[in-house]
């Protein structure tokens, strides 16, 4: 178990000030012209070398990432973007960054926008988040009093503005292109790639898109050292996480936890266990709705990051533990997670717009008992038909908890339509 | 501004126009279109919490865009309403993680109390009730979000109570609901930050006693 101090998110809970003096105490803004001066390349090097991989769900190298941009500044200035439009169905970790450990975000964000040339960051905030968002404008504007940000900020001789969007409740602006594309005053409908942001990104300009926490880690790594980081966890999945245990637990809450913590101890140490005790677990869902769940017989053994889930083909994602015991109607789960797919379908792709409709509509079918076995494999046919047909993710995103349904529970499902509808002659044919 | 008037025409007030000037100074010149977010939301707020059609074609004047995009992007995005709402503006979350924790509970509380279903305002204007998608605060399910506020670890008596205040006019406490708890650490004895336990004692207690 991760010891206190060795944790980043010191005030996660809000307990402490969360203004700038109380940041200051716990070490925030510490030496950050120092960090600074290492240069470009030193920083990117040493954020490859903790191993920290992106903690907003797809789990690419940051440090890679930020080597993807120009390596000179042309005509077009760079731009870092924050994403912290955080919607993923159990996730609520940036919130707690955003509104009790703010400062480690804007000192994250003036590191990395140096690192890749880029005077200005914008963080797009989902739209819900308005008192995050005041919260962070705050901490913003004490940055700036304060000389920390600004003009040259820190002393750095760079220049480093720092700039809060709001969305307006839409789960796609979360997609880093249906992002650029809301930040630049448009639907939030992702783009075909290549080309990519670090060439094309917001405003043509050469532009990388980041996770909050992602960011806000970057000068607890910086001081630390990237072997600090690299040490904790396992390799290939590096450092510290912040994790959301939501549903059927007895105290749900966000903790912070080395990676490749085991789920069970990481549900029983800090969630108070599974409702009913653990033997009352039926499955779990291990990286917010977008990843397939997983059996109680998983949940055993299975440890939290990215390699370990892959290996049982479900995902680290955000890491949002949503816990379902025994009582759960485990249809009926998956089937409002499917409303939350087809309500947040932008509707650019057609196999997304219709097929996150249909999947909705029969595994209500399926939930209702109202329909025949044969639908149970039609539904997995239609996953399949979404899966890999569309611009961006949210086509696999609402694919994926479907297949896992029926990957796990398909025995469930024959009951649940086996005291239904019997096949009616056409269907039959 | 009730929600039974209709608003024919539509003009930034003085303090929405210095609020649209800073929106869309936040953004490289030329680019003053990305304010279009902003900006609704600064008229929306001035109309009371929804969209007319003359806000609408303000806001794309303003920007120097056609309004054909500001009404694209205004029913794109759920936030921003294109018909009136209630003075209270109740978003239930009803996606998984605060159904498994109650959340229909908390709807039957909402529906039988004002008397209207998902996605209707009561007959006074006072309340408007709709069904959302997940909000992000899913270790304190289930919840509400009020106008601009989270009400949070909610069960069917603390709803119950958060209306009643509202209708008397009182402004009732954001956050957790749950006694002993802050914000989003597990209840009870802390399992991380040791050293702050002393720290929630004090905080918690004050905030939910």
């Amino acid at each position: 178990m991760l010891k206190d101090q060795d944790r980043i998110f010191t005030n996660i809970y809000g307990l402490q000030d969360t203004g700038l003096t109380g940041a200051k105490a716990r070490g925030d803004w510490d030496g950050t012209k120092q960090i600074l001066d290492l240069g470009r390349e030193k920083i990117i090097e040493m954020i490859k070398a903790s191993g920290l991989r992106g903690r907003g769900g797809a789990g690419f190298s940051t440090g890679m990432k930020w080597s993807f941009m120009p390596k000179e500044v042309g005509e077009r200035p760079h731009y870092l973007i924050i994403n912290a439009d955080e919607s993923e169905p159990g996730t609520c970790k940036d919130r707690e960054i955003m509104r009790h450990d703010s400062q480690k975000l804007i000192e994250g964000a003036l590191i990395a926008a140096f690192s890749m040339q880029a005077h200005a960051a914008y963080c797009y905030i989902r739209g819900e988040f308005f008192r995050e968002a005041e919260a962070l404008q705050r901490a913003v504007d004490e940055a700036y009093a304060d000389g920390l940000i600004g003009k040259n900020a820190c002393g750095s001789g760079w220049d480093f503005d720092f700039f809060i969007h709001r969305g307006a409740g839409a789960y796609i602006c979360g997609e880093e292109s249906a992002l650029i594309e809301s930040l630049e005053g448009k639907k939030g409908q992702p783009r075909l790639k290549p080309p990519f942001p670090a060439n094309v990104g917001v405003w043509g300009c050469p532009s990388t898109v980041n996770n909050v926490e992602s960011i806000a880690v970057v000068p607890t790594i910086m001081r630390r050292g990237p072997e600090w980081f690299g040490g904790i966890g396992r390799p290939n999945n590096t450092g510290t996480k912040l994790f959301n245990i939501s549903g059927h637990v007895n105290k749900p809450c966000t903790v912070e936890e080395e990676m490749g913590i085991p789920l069970k101890e990481l549900i029983e140490k800090h969630a108070g266990g599974v409702r009913g005790g653990w033997d009352n677990l039926l499955a779990i869902i291990p990286g917010g709705s977008s990843v397939p769940l997983m059996p109680k017989e998983t949940c055993e053994t299975v440890l939290m990051d990215f390699d370990s889930l892959k290996e049982v083909r479900s995902g680290l994602g955000t890491a949002a533990v949503i816990v379902m015991d025994k009582s759960t109607d485990v249809i009926k789960a998956i089937h409002r997670l499917s409303k939350f797919y087809m309500h947040e379908s932008c509707g650019q792709c057609t196999p997304c717009r219709e097929g996150t409709g249909w999947m909705w509509r029969m595994l209500g079918r399926i939930h209702a008992g109202d329909a025949t076995s044969a639908e149970i494999d039609l539904l997995q046919e239609v996953t399949k038909q979404v899966e890999g047909h569309t611009i961006c993710a949210l086509g696999d995103a609402a694919a994926w908890p479907i297949q896992g349904l029926i990957r796990h529970f398909r025995p469930l499902m024959e009951e649940r339509v086996g005291n239904g509808r019997q096949p009616s002659s056409a269907a039959a044919e | 501004m009730s929600q039974h008037e209709t608003i024919e025409t539509f003009q930034f007030s003085a303090e929405s126009k210095v609020l649209a000037d800073a929106a869309i100074a936040k953004y490289p010149e030329g680019k003053q279109r990305s304010a279009v977010m902003p900006l609704l939301d600064i008229a929306q707020r001035q109309c009371g919490g929804w969209l007319p059609m003359p806000a609408i074609e303000h806001v794309a004047t303003y920007l120097d865009m056609p309004a054909i995009r500001v009404l694209e992007v205004a029913s794109f995005y759920t936030m921003y309403s294109l018909k009136p709402v209630g003075k209270n503006f109740i978003q239930l979350c009803g996606t998984t993680p605060c159904m498994l924790r109650g959340s229909e509970n908390i709807m039957k509380v909402i529906t039988d109390k004002l008397g209207i279903k998902n996605g209707e305002t009561t007959e006074n204007g006072m309340f408007s009730l709709l069904e959302v998608e997940c909000l992000g605060a899913c270790v304190n399910a289930p919840m509400v979000q009020i106008n601009d506020d989270f009400y949070e670890d909610l069960d069917s008596d603390s709803m119950a109570k958060i209306i009643d205040q509202l209708q008397a006019g009182e402004t009732p406490k954001t956050g957790s609901r749950q006694p002993g708890r802050f914000t989003c650490e597990p209840q009870g004895a802390m399992t991380t930050l040791l050293d702050q336990e002393p720290l929630r004692a004090q905080k918690a207690g004050k905030e939910n006693a």
